[in-house]
């Protein structure tokens, strides 16, 4: 007999609604994928551990708290989540950076190159991309706006004159960018500080 | 060499959670109940 295989989306369902082994089915499924792609950032079991763990408390929290709602995309997302954790993992060991010595004293230990190393400069650049991509999908006034001020580095009068709007329009069409940007940054947990 | 480079893409295969990580998980997403009350949501772990 053909077995039939359940979509992520009607596991992700069926979850939701209350049928715990569904989560289960979606771990056992996914595991290795997350797992690896944790790993092949971190390269420390014991920290591909914790991420794992971290990612999946995230899913859990917000699937029951009925805030999913990228249907038919479950991998991608818990991928993303991973991700951010990963980041959030480094900028905290960047924070507090563990003094690694055997019993002879290391220089390099204690001194830090205050510029950006390459693992930074990744990390800014996907930042940038992805602020970028957002302000993409902002509406059309709005980008205009927020394109001129940041990026052009034009005064909001500067700004109004080029648009044949108000001042305070102008001003409003960026508090609502900001605000838009927040929201979408908020709704799908996106880190964007480096 | 070719040996090599087989055996590690079979480790990289291997690589997948501990059996307590997911127990864990499982148990945690068994015991997170959320309660709703006047459009609030509410946490509430259960032991």
């Amino acid at each position: 007999m053909k077995k039939e295989l359940i979509t992520d989306a009607v596991l992700v369902s069926n979850y939701i609604k209350g049928d715990e082994s569904a989560l289960s089915v979606l771990i056992t499924r996914h595991k290795q994928k997350i797992y690896s792609f944790i790993y092949s950032k971190v390269y420390d079991r014991d920290v591909t551990e914790d991420v794992f763990q971290d990612t999946f408390i995230k899913v859990i929290r917000t699937l029951k708290l009925g805030k999913y709602n990228e249907e038919g995309k479950f991998l991608p997302w818990v991928m993303r989540i991973a991700h951010n954790l990963v980041i959030d993992h480094f900028r905290k060991n960047s924070r507090m950076p563990k003094f690694d010595n055997g019993q002879e004293f290391n220089i390099f230990s204690v001194l830090s190159d205050s510029s950006l190393n390459a693992e930074k400069s990744i990390i800014k650049e996907q930042v940038q991309q992805d602020v970028r991509r957002l302000i993409e999908e902002l509406p059309e006034d709005q980008k205009q706006v927020l394109v001129m001020r940041m990026y052009n580095d034009m005064s909001f009068k500067e700004i109004s004159e080029n648009t044949g709007v108000s001042i305070n329009t102008a001003l409003g069409r960026m508090r609502y960018a900001l605000i838009n940007l927040r929201k979408v940054i908020d709704k799908h947990n996106i880190v964007l500080t480096n | 060499m070719e040996k090599l480079y087989i055996e590690d893409s079979k480790h990289f295969e291997t690589l997948k959670p501990s059996e307590e990580t997911v127990n864990f998980l499982l148990n945690y997403s068994q015991a997170l109940s959320v309660i709703s009350c006047n459009k609030l949501k509410f946490e509430a772990l259960l032991n």
